[in-house]
């Protein structure tokens, strides 16, 4: 069995598991699974850049929220659903090739540096721009449609969209251009030489990863009937990459992983307290400090160590 | 622009400039872009808003404010920088969580209302000149942008600790090869840098006012202006400072609600020619 179809039997089993969850969950839990569905498309976003490309955004909250800014507002209008979805993906798709446009010149630190400046702006228009916005309040409206009110049909269909997604994006990095980025990744320098056009390759790349953090950010819409600054805030990109790295940057379906795990430990602790900006602030030093490779990647290397050491007292 | 938009746009300058200047310090040496400078710079305004109030000695509640927030840099620096020294990546991420921390254990201790800290007597109320009236404290502000620009200036070259630190920013590994502890250096460029913070958060909460996103919003125009001005160039921090404190004032007139739009622009154009910033020299 090649790794190809390894990787898409165990994702069709993990689909398949998803999809029966609503029949031992409740409510609440479903709602949880819906979001970390949600969630796992954004890190897996977040992921095309930091793990295929080598470049670590902290702008994604803000490219994932101008979707749900979009699609809110247009419903609201009047739009069907379909259409404002279309405009807020393609909204983000605009957005993250602004920042694309700024960013590919840069790497490392800096590209860190420029997308967090750019997001922040982003928020900082939200929050400013009361007329369209709603400023502080944000936007509110009943936008779901009647045919997916029922918490499990939406679930269902948000789980059809994160797996045809999943598949997408995995295929995008496997894809010639995918493993360009990656050259990329490895040598910058080595990837120019032999006549790639390494800024165009990021930009696409950047606007590839936008669009669809702009795909989770308009299904989001639709789960929370709600935006607020707070989504395009700098909270959310940082609760995104966390997701990212806690899933394991470079394993791309690490993604639902760190998403279920940071979704959880923010209901465990919100049950109890107020304070999960300190707990996500601890929960990233300590991961910085002691993981850095993510807990799915933790977990491999201490399994490693345990069968290496199994196989040589054999 | 009025005589007076310009001066607003000056003194708010001059506040970016007390705020940045310790965060390209930083970055420049130790090559840490601190995203927790936002933070300490407005615990220092609420250090300084407390101390102030109680003694009722801005002078205090400076001191207060720098050592307060000096020592938050120094428990940050020695208590969890050290573990992630030598990958940049990791160690912004770090402060970034240190970052969310700080503000929300800020928003436990003085809560989410805004504060102002109270201005000197000498220092209220406003000048008449060129026929215009300007408040005092803001040219006071002005007054110490512009100090602390030749106190650093001196610092870094008329000083042998200064020398230090320009060789530091060049090439910390030779210095250190040449028997100077480069790690003391280091140290007390992250403090001194903290310290520049907290003194930012006293000098901004005086005509800014304090409340729980203030730092996230200083952050972004310190990021502005140091990316602007390149990392480690005490001139390209005050050249930065003056675009970006002009060029909000001037969006601000212009489109009130679209301010933050106006910095982006010439970030852009300057990153397309420039990508290190202007004063920026790569490593």
């Amino acid at each position: 069995m090649t790794q190809a179809t390894r990787t898409l039997t165990i994702g069709a089993i993990a689909v398949a598991v998803a999809a029966l969850l609503p029949l031992v969950l409740s409510t609440y839990q479903v709602g949880l699974a819906t979001e970390v569905l949600i969630f796992g498309i954004l890190a897996m976003s977040i992921d095309i850049l930091a793990g295929f490309a080598g470049r670590t955004s902290l702008g994604h909250g803000a490219i994932f929220g101008v979707s749900t800014y979009v699609v809110i507002y247009l419903v609201s209008q009047g739009s069907s659903p379909v259409f404002a979805l279309g405009m807020g993906i393609l909204a983000s798709a605009v957005v993250a090739a602004v920042f694309a446009l700024l960013a590919v010149r840069t790497s490392g630190v800096y590209f860190l540096l420029l997308t967090l400046a750019l997001g922040m702006i982003v928020w900082g228009i939200c929050l400013r721009w009361t007329q369209v916005t709603g400023g502080e309040n944000g936007l509110r409206g009943d936008i779901r449609p009647a045919i997916l009110y029922d918490h499990k049909t939406f679930y269902w269909v948000v789980l059809a969209v994160t797996a045809v997604i999943s598949f997408a994006i995995w295929r995008f990095v496997r894809s010639p251009f995918g493993l360009t980025l990656r050259g990329i990744r490895d040598s910058e320098s080595r990837m120019r030489s032999l006549g790639y056009n390494v800024p165009l390759h990021l930009f696409i790349g950047f606007t590839v990863s936008g669009f669809f953090a702009g795909v989770a950010g308009g299904i989001y819409a639709f789960f929370n009937n709600f935006v607020s600054p707070s989504t395009v805030a700098l909270a959310q990109s940082v609760e995104g990459l966390l997701m990212t790295i806690v899933g394991g940057v470079g394993t791309l379906f690490g993604s639902f992983v760190g998403a279920a795990a940071i979704i959880t430990l923010e209901n465990i602790v919100s049950s109890h307290t107020e304070r999960w900006q300190t707990v996500l602030g601890i929960t990233f030093i300590l991961i910085m400090i002691l993981a850095p490779e993510g807990l799915v990647g933790k977990v491999r290397a201490l399994l490693g160590r345990v069968s290496r050491s199994k196989s040589s007292v054999s | 622009m009025t005589t007076f938009q310009v001066l607003n746009g000056l003194t708010f300058a001059a506040l970016l400039f007390v705020v940045a200047s310790g965060f390209t310090l930083i970055f420049g040496l130790l090559r840490i872009v601190n995203l927790a400078h936002g933070a300490l710079y407005l615990i220092g305004g609420y250090i300084g808003y407390t101390v102030g109030v109680k003694s009722g000695s801005f002078l205090l509640a400076g001191m207060a404010a720098m050592a307060g927030v000096a020592f938050i840099g120094f428990v940050l620096d020695q208590g969890l920088l050290r573990f992630v020294r030598g990958n940049d990546l990791r160690q912004v991420l770090l402060t970034l969580g240190v970052a969310f921390v700080l503000n929300d254990m800020a928003l436990v201790i003085w809560g989410g209302d805004s504060f102002t800290v109270p201005i000197p007597e000498p220092l209220r109320g406003a000048v008449t000149f060129f026929g215009i009236f300007y408040p005092k404290y803001r040219l006071f502000v002005l007054l110490v942008g512009i100090i602390l620009f030749i106190l650093l200036w001196l610092l870094l070259h008329k000083t042998r600790l200064g020398a230090l630190i320009r060789a530091g920013v060049d090439d910390a590994e030779m210095v250190e090869a040449s028997g100077v502890n480069i790690r003391m250096v280091f140290l007390f460029t992250f403090l001194l840098g903290s310290a520049l913070a907290g003194l930012g958060g006293l000098m901004g909460g005086a005509f800014l006012s304090l409340y729980p996103s203030a730092d996230a919003e200083i952050l972004v125009f310190s990021l502005a202006v140091v990316i602007i001005g390149g990392r480690g160039s005490l001139a390209g921090v005050a050249v930065g400072s003056l675009l970006v404190g002009l060029l909000n004032t001037f969006g601000q007139v212009m489109f009130p609600e679209l301010a933050y739009f106006v910095i982006f622009g010439p970030m852009a154009v300057l990153l397309a020619f420039r990508p290190l910033g202007l004063f920026g020299k790569a490593t």
